[in-house]
């Protein structure tokens, strides 16, 4: 037994003798470890729990997850129950006082107002989130909204580099409201122009750039559609000249190209997080690429 | 004069009831008359008073209309380097969250602020055996109560409610009952109460009161999660479908990239393999040890060994004396960009290797003598395992098949004949959403030479109300 005891010290002490100083920071998605690298570069090491192609709403509470969380110092999830099935069993498996409230639990949702709060909570609506819609990334000023509010949270977990992430975020202020303007300007043209969408996920990247969503392939959150609205949706994608349809990166394609299919309007696949796509190295190229793809396809 | 008299006549005459009636209401007249000059005075200051609010209105209207033009001016004339001009700022504010909003609203008054989530587990099966399941044997491995067959016909499966929260800062309890059915004695039983805490640093968890032990993989698993409508033969002869008891745990997660997990349980006992608590309250205990890691994006992967020492004087299945279980599990999981619930194939896989010293004692009830029960050694070794392979077609579908083995050496084993029991499973799951899903599943289980059982299963399995997140 003591030889046992010994052992396991002796474990620990070797695996905690890693680099005291850096923060460690598991991103439970890709967009805001881009967010964590703009915010703290080097001064941390990031640990992205999932992919851009992958829904983040089912992933599994998979080993490799607990591990990451195990070792965290903060955690930076986007909140509002979207990993209502994996979050909370990773950080009771974890058993890191660390990352299972205060200053280490940092939820982004917690740091902004969300849209489509539901009036009703009944499950016959689908898999709904009662604290409001979760895909705000993309809306670029919830993302400086949160941007601030992380940074206070890495100065307050790591005050030796507190002027690093106040000078960084300064900086990326400055980049992210210059981006801002251009996006704004470039996507002037899509105001008012009408959009189906495979999941009810474009809310803020609509409200923000001005598009109508006139229908939804997956109207009930994870459920699936019936015929009859399938049906339906055809004749509303025609009648309201919708311009494009609507899909993240890790969405199956197939639903989206059948209304494409039956009613010739393209189905056009954005990246929704840092990793969607080729172009979407960061949030900047995120919100570049979806801009130039809906451009794309509205002329 | 004629006319002129006629003419005042007719007035006087018109004029009478008139002059008698002013005459009459003169006070009333003149009270309304002053009531009215008095609305009047009234209307005109509230006209006044509105004629001046107006103006107060569209002064600052205008002033609100030049700061406007201004604040464009100089949005506009800003150059772009700039810092946030005043619109990003106003636009970031307006989409933040304000200060207080981390606290819930209303949670002082509330009562039900605190309410523990609850989620209630409704679940329900149609099964047809070849044969009669109350007749069931089983070479080697004396059937354990609530496993095998399970009954014949329509019946209610395990219906669960559990309740769970966080205690306090350090402390997470749950607490769950079900609804067992054992031959028509239908019995609620707590299945889960246990406390663990929240902030044991550097990776360890303490969890007391009565859980399901970590060993293996399944066995910590809720049977609603299975990818089958039963346990694994294993599993029902070896720890009566999943062993739990009353006990403590200790875990410990490793710092380390590839997860680690430690731990080790004591128990009180009671339950099978073990019974009657009789050794100064600590009846069983265990080691066990995970680990787990990713292939690339898309292969994950959880191993582990474990070990369970319990002792009984009179075990369910009619064994009495010490028990020694040896569990390996590995699971494997793939599925294309790791999308489990999308695609994929997971395999899954337990050996279980068992040695026992002691007697068996037949059961009182079964056909034999109460006052002379049959007593036979019972000394050796046994084995079992399962594979099974679970292909998800898409969100809704998936099929799976599992193949069960259990061994026992005819040698100084009970009922062991030499035959060593088998059993082939099929199943197609249908889920219509996260909360539900129906199962159809096909078994052919040999449990002694000659004899083959076929049975067919419909099962349905619904969650209610909050939804805990499932382990790997």
């Amino acid at each position: 037994m003591n030889r046992f005891a010994f052992l396991l010290v002796t474990i620990a002490v070797a695996f905690g003798a890693r680099d005291a100083s850096a923060l460690d920071v598991f991103a439970c998605e890709p967009e805001w470890g881009s967010l964590a690298h703009e915010l703290a570069g080097d001064a941390v090491s990031i640990d992205v729990g999932t992919t851009a192609l992958q829904d983040v709403h089912v992933i599994e509470a998979k080993p490799s997850l607990i591990a990451k969380v195990r070792k965290a110092d903060l955690v930076v999830c986007t909140g509002a129950d979207l990993e209502i099935g994996w979050l909370p069993q990773l950080i009771k498996q974890a058993g890191n006082p660390k990352v299972a409230s205060g200053p280490g639990y940092f939820l982004a949702s917690d740091q902004i107002t969300t849209l489509e709060k539901p009036s009703k909570l009944d499950r016959s609506e689908g898999d709904i989130h009662p604290q409001g819609n979760p895909h705000f990334q993309m809306d670029p000023y919830r993302v400086l909204a949160i941007a601030k509010a992380l940074d206070a949270r890495l100065a307050e977990l790591d005050p030796k580099n507190a002027a690093t992430y106040q000078q960084k975020l300064a900086d990326f202020t400055t980049r992210w409201t210059a981006a801002i303007k251009g996006w704004e300007a470039k996507a002037a043209p899509l105001k008012g122009r009408k959009v189906v969408v495979h999941h009810i996920s474009w809310i803020y990247l609509e409200t923000w750039l001005g598009l109508e969503q006139v229908g939804a392939l997956e109207p009930k959150p994870g459920v699936p559609p019936t015929s009859a609205h399938l049906a339906n949706l055809v004749d509303i994608t025609k009648s309201s000249h919708a311009f494009a349809i609507l899909r993240a990166a890790y969405q199956d394609s197939k639903p989206g190209d059948w209304l494409s299919e039956h009613t010739g309007v393209p189905a056009v696949t954005l990246p929704f997080t840092v990793g969607g796509d080729d172009q979407s190295k960061d949030l900047f190229g995120l919100y570049d690429s979806t801009i130039d793809k809906l451009l794309a396809v509205a002329k | 004069m004629k006319k002129s008299l006629l003419a005042l006549t007719v007035s006087l005459v018109l004029a009478m009831p008139a002059f008698a009636a002013e005459k009459a209401s003169d006070p009333t007249l003149q009270a309304l008359d002053a009531r009215i000059r008095a609305l009047e005075t009234e209307a005109q200051k509230l006209r006044e008073q509105a004629a001046q609010a107006l103006a107060e209105a569209s002064a600052a209207r205008a002033e609100l209309d030049k700061m406007k033009t201004d604040q464009a001016a100089q949005a506009v004339a800003a150059p772009a380097a700039a810092p946030a001009p005043s619109s990003a700022e106003s636009a970031v504010a307006a989409v933040s969250a304000p200060a207080e909003s981390s606290s819930p609203s209303g949670g002082g008054a509330n009562g039900n602020a605190f309410n523990p989530a609850i989620a209630v587990i409704l679940n329900g099966q149609y099964a047809h055996h070849s044969q009669d399941p109350d007749r069931y044997v089983r070479a080697g491995f004396p059937v354990v109560p609530d496993t095998g067959p399970g009954p014949q016909g329509l019946s209610l499966g395990e219906s669960e409610i559990s309740f769970a929260a966080n205690i306090d800062d350090k402390f997470y309890g749950q607490f769950t009952v079900s609804y067992h059915d054992d031959n028509g004695d239908a019995s609620a039983e707590i299945e889960e109460a246990y406390i663990d805490t929240l902030t044991l640093p550097d990776g360890f968890n303490l969890r007391a009161g009565r859980f399901f032990s970590n060993i293996g993989y399944l066995n910590s698993h809720h049977t609603h999660t299975d990818n089958f409508v039963d346990r694994p033969l294993a599993y029902q002869a070896f720890l009566g479908n999943q062993y739990g008891d009353d006990g403590a745990q200790l875990r410990w997660v490793a710092p380390t990239d590839t997860y680690l997990e430690l731990g080790g349980e004591a128990f009180r006992g009671e339950n099978y393999p073990s019974s009657d608590a009789k050794n100064s309250g600590v009846g069983a205990w265990s080691l066990f040890a995970h680990a787990g890691g990713d292939v690339g994006d898309e292969n994950s992967w959880l191993a582990g060994v474990s070990m369970l020492k319990s002792k009984s004087t009179l075990a369910d299945d009619g064994f009495g004396g010490d028990d020694t279980l040896y569990l390996a599990d590995g699971t494997w999981k793939w599925a294309p960009n790791g999308n489990t619930k999308d695609g994929g194939l997971t395999l899954r896989s337990e050996l279980f290797f068992d040695r026992r010293d002691g007697t068996y004692t037949q059961p009182n009830e079964v056909f034999s003598d109460p006052t002379d029960p049959l007593t036979l050694p019972w000394t050796g070794d046994r084995r079992g395992a399962y594979l099974e392979a679970v292909y998800r077609l898409n969100r809704t579908w998936d099929i799976g098949y599992r193949f069960d083995k259990l061994w026992a050496p005819s040698s100084a084993l009970p009922f062991a004949t030499g035959y060593d029991p088998e059993r082939h499973s099929i199943e197609a799951t249908w889920r219509n959403s996260e909360f539900s899903f129906f199962r159809l599943q096909y078994s052919h289980d040999d449990p002694i030479q000659n004899i083959v059982d076929n049975a067919i299963f419909l099962q349905y399995d619904v969650a209610l109300g909050a939804h805990g997140a499932h382990k790997f």
